[in-house]
């Protein structure tokens, strides 16, 4: 069983915070794809064309046929844990800050060894389900998990460092009026998040759920408008400090192409969807980054909520798709630069949601409460990449598999 | 020899004018009007630093701002509502400047509009007005004071699920100010109009039927509460926007014998 | 196919170069000292070497071309052997059948290494592409770990406990105190073994080897030249070489070895039984011990219950890294594939002084080194007998 893990003391304000570190960074293309599939929370390894043989570690040339067509599909989790040990010394600088630390080897029932982290409930002579997660450095590293989850499983420290989990976390929440807010206070809360801010911008507008909100155990409402940068600041400036995960929730959609769209609403989405992430990020960002080795509720993680037409234009959302598109490549540049800190900057994909701006659309759409569960599951697991629903998950795998084709079908052009 | 200017500087040097600012200060959080969604909005106030005598720019600090022509204290030009769109010289820019500065008169309905959201400007109010202060001249401003101004937040738009609800005119109210030849007609509330005026006939009717007749309008004014009834000066030059519906301005008024 | 003997061609000049922990030297400074006692010891001019053989970790950015200039030689053969542990004899191997074919006279064949306060960090880092991906992300920082992985299943496969290991380590200490060069000074016991501080269980602080900045090397030449130069000469009765052996164990509970021990013997005309001494590579004691089950001295699985029952010291019955092994001499870097075999040399040839094994004619040098990912890849052996 992991220990319960006890909430944080109070901080000494009189200690110097600790300055982030990173376990080994660098690793060679082919090993990438391991964190390729971590990101998306699959467990991928090379399979050879032409023998079919599982290889690890990552190769450019099969060891059994020497042949080079070497394919990353998802494999079997399963192995046998046939060696441990307890790491006491380690010259490196972000591990020695944390030993004792264990690691072992996994002889996988789909053939290779792995030497890999062990969770704390798994030791020599235990079946396991191995995981790839993405680590500090942004890499994807193995680790062993027990076969059936435990109790306070994500509590386990070496498994807390790999995930982003709200647990004892405190969560800010940029704009109360997203259908999926509620829901994700709900879900956050039950995943044992300490505290929720929620931004609500134009409080003179009224029609938020503001009284039932801020009446919540946990939660506060403050001002919050990611278009006005002085409010960004404002409110940086008074919870920065105490933002260890921070969900991006605003969006401004209107339908419409882009021949017949108007820029002042195309502005408008650009200016909040794209500038207001900006912003959000440069005022909560540096904050953050500081405090990703701050103890139990470190500073972990900045979620986007973006349409998966992110990846490919809707035209019928033809302005909002370019938003979005802009968001995601603006959050491409933000992950590179919270990369020497381990900040996790996280996408949930989702296809059209089920609100008044996707009314008509035919089913199936996402719901709030479903939008909420796997942003809340992308922070549990440590992800990079979410696709929320089926429409998000198809599109994502058309786009892999040859964008021009997914273009073409978006348009009209496929049958 | 009369020397009006002189003893105008005078005055206001002495204090037997006084200058009173009637204007809100331009700020983003300072709420606009709210239409349905489907339609474009009017944009709030937003401003973005482009230097602070840092490396941005050493020994100066400026700021980029955008707003709507109706964003804040504003003037609404005949050219802002359908009804005005072919009124000669009906954009800001082409407004015979002579008429910025002008006579005011205030009709004060803060009583009624303190018990009543929906508070209505009539005929018969601007008759007990009329009554007792002569009647109204022609080329005047006539504003209504509703102490809304002193408002804040939400209760500034005071949004329910059935629209806003603030005070504002009949349309038989307009047609009897209109009757009179009056300049244009200012609010403190976010429109000319009441919260609920789309459910006259016209709808709108202080839009529609000012602009209709080439006249003004000003909102979001603040301090009226420090104008007497009659014998102020207006001063409300809106921006010189080319082919402008209005703008934010700096709305001031001459008050004389020191009334506040 | 019968492999060729090496008749004809032998080994002189067995030097060592005192280690020392941490030195601001470069790997250039110690293989010169090296390079200048083996010329020396055989009387020969730098320009007059017309074969050269390195191993080195710290020779960045320079490899053995670079040093040709740097030390002033103009070889007719060159070699550089990267493969840590198993460079000894390794280089032994391609040296004696160079001058055997006559392509080079003598062959200097060295190996150095610095220690600088950071060189450990440095040498990790960059050291292979599947430790890089796979192995120094789990937080190893180094070998220790991944041979702990080693020894924890091995441990558990066998029923090895680490007493067992423990008294191989003592042994070697007690050999080191009579090896004036030797790192370590002071005496371990068994208790201390056990008692001391954990590194990476099941490892203790004396499970592991110090590295050091230091310098090995030998000669290689024909038998007639070291009788002309009046050397004593050490004999190669045979040699092997592995790489990357059974990579479908799922983890390495037996070296490369395993594969070609018996064409050792073969070649050597012997058993294990005519060994007289034994040096393995001793980068922790669990690994002394795979060898002595795969070099032929016991049965697999049998390791522990044979150290329980053999005498490990110089005076013992079976006489164990005579110089102390790398736990006690300390280990210079690709040096410490050498260690062994120069000490091995010495005592075939009558001249290891206070370590010297009574009657020492027939010696067993072993090589291994290159954890590449979760397993050491090179192995290597040579029998080598006193010219008596």
């Amino acid at each position: 069983m992991s220990d319960k893990l006890a909430p944080p003391k109070k901080k000494n304000p009189q200690l110097r915070q600790r300055v982030p570190t990173l376990p080994p960074q660098m690793r060679s293309r082919a090993a990438l794809g391991l964190t390729a599939a971590a990101a998306r929370g699959v467990f991928s390894l090379q399979h050879c064309e032409e023998c079919g043989a599982v290889k690890y570690p990552p190769r450019d040339a099969c060891c059994s046929c020497l042949s080079v067509s070497l394919d990353w599909r998802e494999t079997d989790r399963t192995g046998v844990v046939i060696s441990e040990t307890r790491i006491h010394v380690s010259p490196d600088p972000y591990y020695r800050e944390r030993l004792p630390w264990r690691s072992g080897l996994v002889r996988l029932s789909a053939g290779p060894t792995v030497l890999c982290h062990l969770h704390g409930d798994v030791g020599r002579g235990d079946t396991v389900r191995m995981d790839l997660k993405l680590d500090k450095a942004g890499q994807g590293v193995m680790i062993a998990l027990p076969e059936k989850r435990s109790p306070d499983m994500e509590d386990d420290e070496q498994l807390r460092s790999l995930t982003a989990h709200p647990k004892h976390r405190r969560v800010l929440i940029t704009d109360i009026r997203a259908p999926e807010t509620r829901a994700l206070i709900d879900g956050l809360l039950a995943a044992g998040a300490s505290q929720i801010f929620v931004g609500e911008s134009e409080s003179w507008r009224r029609g938020s759920d503001h009284a039932a909100i801020a009446a919540l155990d946990r939660v506060s409402v403050l001002p919050l408008d990611v278009s006005d940068p002085s409010s960004v600041k404002k409110l940086a400036a008074e919870i920065g400090g105490k933002t260890d995960i921070l969900i991006n929730t605003a969006r401004h959609v209107r339908p419409g192409g882009v021949l017949g769209a108007d820029t002042v609403f195309a502005r408008e989405e650009l200016e909040i969807n794209a500038l207001g992430l900006m912003r959000l990020a440069q005022a909560f960002g540096p904050g953050m980054a500081s405090r990703t080795a701050d103890g139990v509720n470190s500073a972990v993680a900045f979620v986007n909520i973006l349409s998966v037409h992110a990846l490919s234009a809707d035209p019928q959302y033809g302005a909002f798709s370019a938003s979005q598109a802009a968001a995601l490549s603006i959050s491409q540049t933000l992950r590179a630069e919270f990369r020497t800190s381990g900040l996790r900057m996280i996408n949930v994909f989702t296809g059209p949601t089920d609100d008044e701006w996707h009314q008509p659309l035919p089913p199936p759409k996402v719901p709030p409460k479903a939008l909420a569960k796997s942003v809340v599951e992308g922070l549990c697991e440590g992800l990079e990449d979410v696709f929320c629903g089926d429409v998000a998950k198809d599109l994502e795998e058309r786009w892999r598999r040859d964008p021009k084709v997914l273009e073409r079908e978006l348009a009209g052009g496929g049958a | 020899m009369s020397n009006p200017l002189g003893d105008l500087a005078a005055a206001l040097g002495d204090g037997s004018v006084e200058v009173v600012d009637l204007t809100h200060t331009l700020d983003p959080d300072f709420p606009v009007i709210v239409l349905p969604p489907e339609f474009g909005q009017c944009a709030r106030f937003r401003m973005e630093e482009v230097s602070a005598y840092d490396g941005r720019g050493p020994a100066w600090k400026w700021h980029n701002i955008s707003m709507n022509e109706h964003t804040g204290t504003h003037f609404d030009a005949p050219i802002h509502w359908v009804s005005g769109r072919d009124v000669a010289n009906g954009a800001v820019d082409e407004i015979d400047p002579s008429v910025f500065v002008g006579p005011v008169v205030v009709i004060d309905c803060s009583a009624g509009a303190a018990s009543n959201d929906d508070f209505e400007l009539t005929p018969e109010i601007i008759d007990a007005w009329e009554a007792e202060h002569g009647q109204i001249p022609a080329g005047a401003w006539v504003l209504m004071r509703t102490d809304w101004s002193k408002r804040r937040g939400a209760d500034y738009l005071n949004m329910a699920d059935d629209g806003p609800h603030s005070p504002g005119p009949t349309p038989a109210a307009i047609e009897l100010l209109l009757a009179r030849d009056i300049r244009g007609f200012g609010t403190e509330t976010v429109g000319t109009d009441a919260g609920q005026g789309a459910h006259y006939m016209p709808p709108y009717p202080a839009h529609y039927l000012l602009h209709g007749a080439g006249k003004f309008g000003l909102q979001c004014l603040s301090n009226l509460d420090r104008l007497p009834p009659t014998g102020a000066m207006l001063i409300a030059p809106p921006l010189k926007i080319k082919g402008g519906t209005g703008s934010p301005l700096r709305v001031l008024a001459l008050v004389p014998g020191g009334r506040s | 196919m019968k492999r060729q003997n090496y008749d004809g061609v032998v080994l002189t000049a067995p030097v060592s170069v005192p280690y020392v922990r941490y030195s601001q030297e470069t790997a250039h400074w110690w293989i010169a000292r090296a390079l200048k006692q083996v010329l020396d010891t055989a009387g020969m001019a730098p320009r007059e070497l017309d074969g050269f053989s390195v191993s080195s970790f710290t020779l960045f950015p320079d490899t053995p071309v670079g040093l040709t200039q740097h030390l002033g030689l103009s070889p007719r053969w060159l070699d550089s052997i990267p493969m840590g542990g198993a460079s000894g004899v390794v280089a032994l191997r391609r040296a004696a059948r160079a001058v055997q074919a006559g392509d080079v006279d003598v062959v200097a064949c060295i190996a150095g290494d610095a220690n600088r306060i950071d060189s450990f960090r440095q040498l990790l880092s960059s050291f292979s592409r599947f430790a890089m991906d796979a192995s120094y992300p789990y937080g190893s920082g180094g070998p220790n770990a991944s041979f702990a992985l080693i020894a924890d299943s091995y441990m558990a496969e066998y029923g090895v406990t680490r007493e067992d290991f423990g008294r191989i380590a003592v042994a070697q200490r007690s050999n080191a105190l009579h090896y004036p060069n030797a790192i370590m000074k002071s005496p371990l016991t068994l208790e201390q073994y056990l008692a001391a501080r954990p590194i990476s269980e099941p490892f203790g602080l004396f499970d592991c080897v110090m590295p050091c900045a230091g310098a090995e090397g030998f000669l290689v030449m024909r038998e007639d030249e070291a009788q002309r130069r009046g050397l004593s000469y050490a004999r190669i009765s045979a040699t092997i070489e592995r790489h990357n052996a059974f990579p479908e164990d799922p983890v390495q509970l037996r070296g490369g070895w395993v594969m070609d021990i018996d064409e050792l013997y073969e070649m050597a005309g012997c058993g294990p039984d005519a060994i007289d001494l034994v040096q393995t590579y001793d980068d922790y004691p669990v690994i002394s011990m795979m060898q002595f089950e795969d070099l032929g001295f016991c049965a697999k699985g049998e390791g522990a219950r044979f150290v329980r029952e053999h005498d490990l010291t110089i005076a013992g019955d079976f006489p164990h890294n005579t110089s102390g092994g790398q736990l006690s001499a300390g280990q210079a870097g690709a040096a410490g594939g050498y260690l062994g075999l120069v000490e091995a040399i010495r005592q075939v040839t009558g001249q290891a002084g206070p370590t010297q094994v009574t009657d020492a004619e027939t010696a067993l040098v072993s090589g291994f080194g290159m954890i590449n990912y979760d397993r050491g890849l090179c192995s290597s052996a040579a029998i080598l007998k006193g010219a008596r």
